[in-house]
């Protein structure tokens, strides 16, 4: 069975897990990502999943999935219980973006955490001419139902893990499924991608 | 009354040793009933053990020979279906202290010639698991591909996880718990006092007398019947509808279908179950609490464990709530063992998992298949 394409940021995510390590995905959805990690890099990974039809599909696939809240199920979860902790497009929907950082560095000293640049250059220009939240490609929500209720931009992250005294290991950003440069990346990045440590 | 359940047959063994009990007595070599599906292939690896609740019984897929209905779950164990009978072997077998060919206060004890009535001795979920370990000795399965139950078979399903991990693939735990609440084992106390209290209990010595208590194992299962429910099923099903007439009598007959269809079910399970049964296995939930030996801690209970668990809670289910089994999520991180775990939607209550659920089939018919 060949591999579903995976969504650039995960493709991304998984070309950097090293094989063997213990993983927790949180966010898993159906468990794409993990069932490539499985199969490609035999890491003993799970998930974390708010959705139960998205759960069942990932049982159903063979991957350990609990049905959970990030924000408070993480909690369950004891310190240094996996190598990895990952956070794909889940930040910007929690109610304490922070928090949820701490405990992705308590239960592993690494992880990867990805989100939706709010400072892009269409979404700048969408509230610059247009004076309303911003409908964009990666936004596609109304301001009133979208679940993004924290958006946050490339520098507010680096701002956010520098209090902190987290380590940015590496980053990557991606507008479309073509990298982007460091420098451009706060208006250029349509994702950004994480890799932070404990400081 | 010489009850069809002394006198129907079974499929039926002797363990060819005793059974020592976690209360320290045991039992000489007792019986165990049981049902089996589908072929154990060459590799005996395909063997499935399915474990029954309270008042169920091993006939999960087989016509039951006292109702004449069908099996429990013979929507779910059926060749094809979600628990494929032409790919697994499937092993259901009557709890050690039950009435339909296991061993139970019903049996006979060979010290004295007659039913062992109250003198059967306490058993608990540990030791039917531990019966259930023997057999499949005997049946010469080592390992199981997986254990799955409900409610008091989830259970089961987590003891066998528990204290047999290398016979133990994967434990699928459905609508069940990790030890009984102050408020199950309140119910069952309930049960219990009406059956104690009816005086055709006789101390239990009921047995060819004649008399059987109905009105107080009615009782039981009448109050125990409410807890398998939701306030908002019930609502739904019966709401304040009266029972075959137009008004109120101002009187206590069965006004509300609520009352008609309870006392129906209090008294049809007369017909199947023995009251002693009753008391000894609501004893055996009440004294399960996996953590016990572990001075609390669950997580002790699989530490290092290499089975794959498995659990499905419901979200109306106030018996056995969605909270016990991410407790037991919970242990199971911490134990570094490998669980899924999801709550499904049902307003039925702790009996949606009995009843037609599309979701949760295909949930364990995954959760089965998966790596195979």
């Amino acid at each position: 069975m060949s591999a579903p394409a995976l969504r650039p940021d995960l493709a991304l995510i998984a070309a950097q897990v090293p094989g063997g390590a213990r993983v927790l995905d949180i966010g898993c959805g159906d468990g794409t990502l993990m069932a490539a990690l499985r199969d490609a890099k035999q890491t003993d990974v799970r998930g974390l999943e708010i959705d139960p039809a998205n759960v069942a599909a990932a049982i159903g696939r063979g991957l350990a999935v609990v049905q959970g809240d990030a924000e408070h199920d993480i909690a369950d979860y004891p310190d240094d219980s996996f190598d990895i902790a990952i956070l794909s497009q889940t930040l910007q929907t929690s109610h304490r973006p922070d928090r949820i950082i701490d405990q992705l560095l308590r239960i592993a000293p690494r992880a990867f955490v990805s989100f939706p640049n709010f400072a892009h250059w269409r979404v700048r220009l969408a509230l610059l001419w247009g004076g309303r939240m911003p409908v964009t490609r990666l936004l596609p929500v109304a301001w009133y139902e979208t679940p993004n209720i924290h958006h946050v931009t490339v520098r507010d992250f680096r701002d956010l893990v520098r209090e902190k005294g987290i380590k940015v290991e590496a980053a990557w950003y991606l507008s479309g499924d073509k990298p982007t440069s460091d420098a451009a990346a706060s208006w250029r990045a349509e994702h950004a991608i994480f890799l932070i440590a404990r400081g | 009354m010489a009850s069809r359940l002394q006198t129907d047959r079974h499929n039926q063994i002797a363990l060819d040793r005793p059974l020592v009990l976690d209360s320290g007595a045991q039992l000489a070599k007792p019986t165990i009933a049981f049902e089996a599906y589908g072929t154990l292939n060459a590799a005996r690896d395909n063997a499935i053990l399915i474990c029954h609740a309270l008042t169920m019984d091993q006939y999960v897929a087989s016509t039951h020979p006292v109702t004449g209905k069908p099996g429990w779950w013979s929507k779910v164990v059926r060749p094809g279906g979600v628990i494929d009978t032409d790919r697994y072997h499937v092993i259901c077998a009557n709890v050690i202290g039950s009435c339909l060919g296991s061993s139970g206060p019903a049996s006979i004890d060979p010290a004295t010639g007659s039913p062992f009535a109250m003198t059967f001795p306490v058993v608990t979920i540990g030791d039917m698991v531990r019966a259930q370990a023997m057999l499949l000795d005997q049946l010469g399965i080592g390992r199981l591909h997986a254990v799955v139950g409900g409610s008091m078979g989830g259970m089961q399903a987590l003891a066998w996880a528990a204290h047999y991990p290398d016979r133990v693939d994967r434990a699928l735990v459905i609508a069940s718990a990790a030890r009984h609440s102050a408020q199950n084992i309140a119910f069952h106390e309930v049960g219990r006092q009406a059956i104690m209290a009816d005086p055709d209990w006789q101390g239990g010595s009921y047995y060819g007398s004649g008399r059987v208590p109905v009105k107080g194992l009615s009782v039981a299962r009448m109050a125990a019947h409410i807890t398998y429910l939701s306030e908002a099923g019930l609502t739904e099903k019966f709401g304040r509808q009266l029972q075959d007439r137009e008004a109120k009598t101002f009187g206590f007959e069965a006004d509300f279908r609520i009352e008609s269809y309870l006392r129906h079910q209090g008294i049809s399970f007369v017909d199947r179950f023995d009251a002693n049964s009753y008391l000894y296995i609501t004893r055996a939930m009440d004294y399960f609490d996996l953590a016990d030996p572990h001075g609390g801690r669950l997580a002790d209970a699989f530490r290092h464990s290499p089975v794959r668990f498995g659990l499905v809670s419901f979200d109306s289910d106030w018996l056995y709530p969605t909270a016990e089994s991410r407790r037991i999520v919970q242990a199971l991180h911490g134990a570094g063992a490998q669980a899924s775990f999801v709550e499904l939607s049902s307003p039925f209550g702790h009996d949606a998992f009995l009843l037609d659920s599309p979701e949760m089939w295909r949930l364990i018919a995954g959760f089965l298949e998966a790596g195979r």
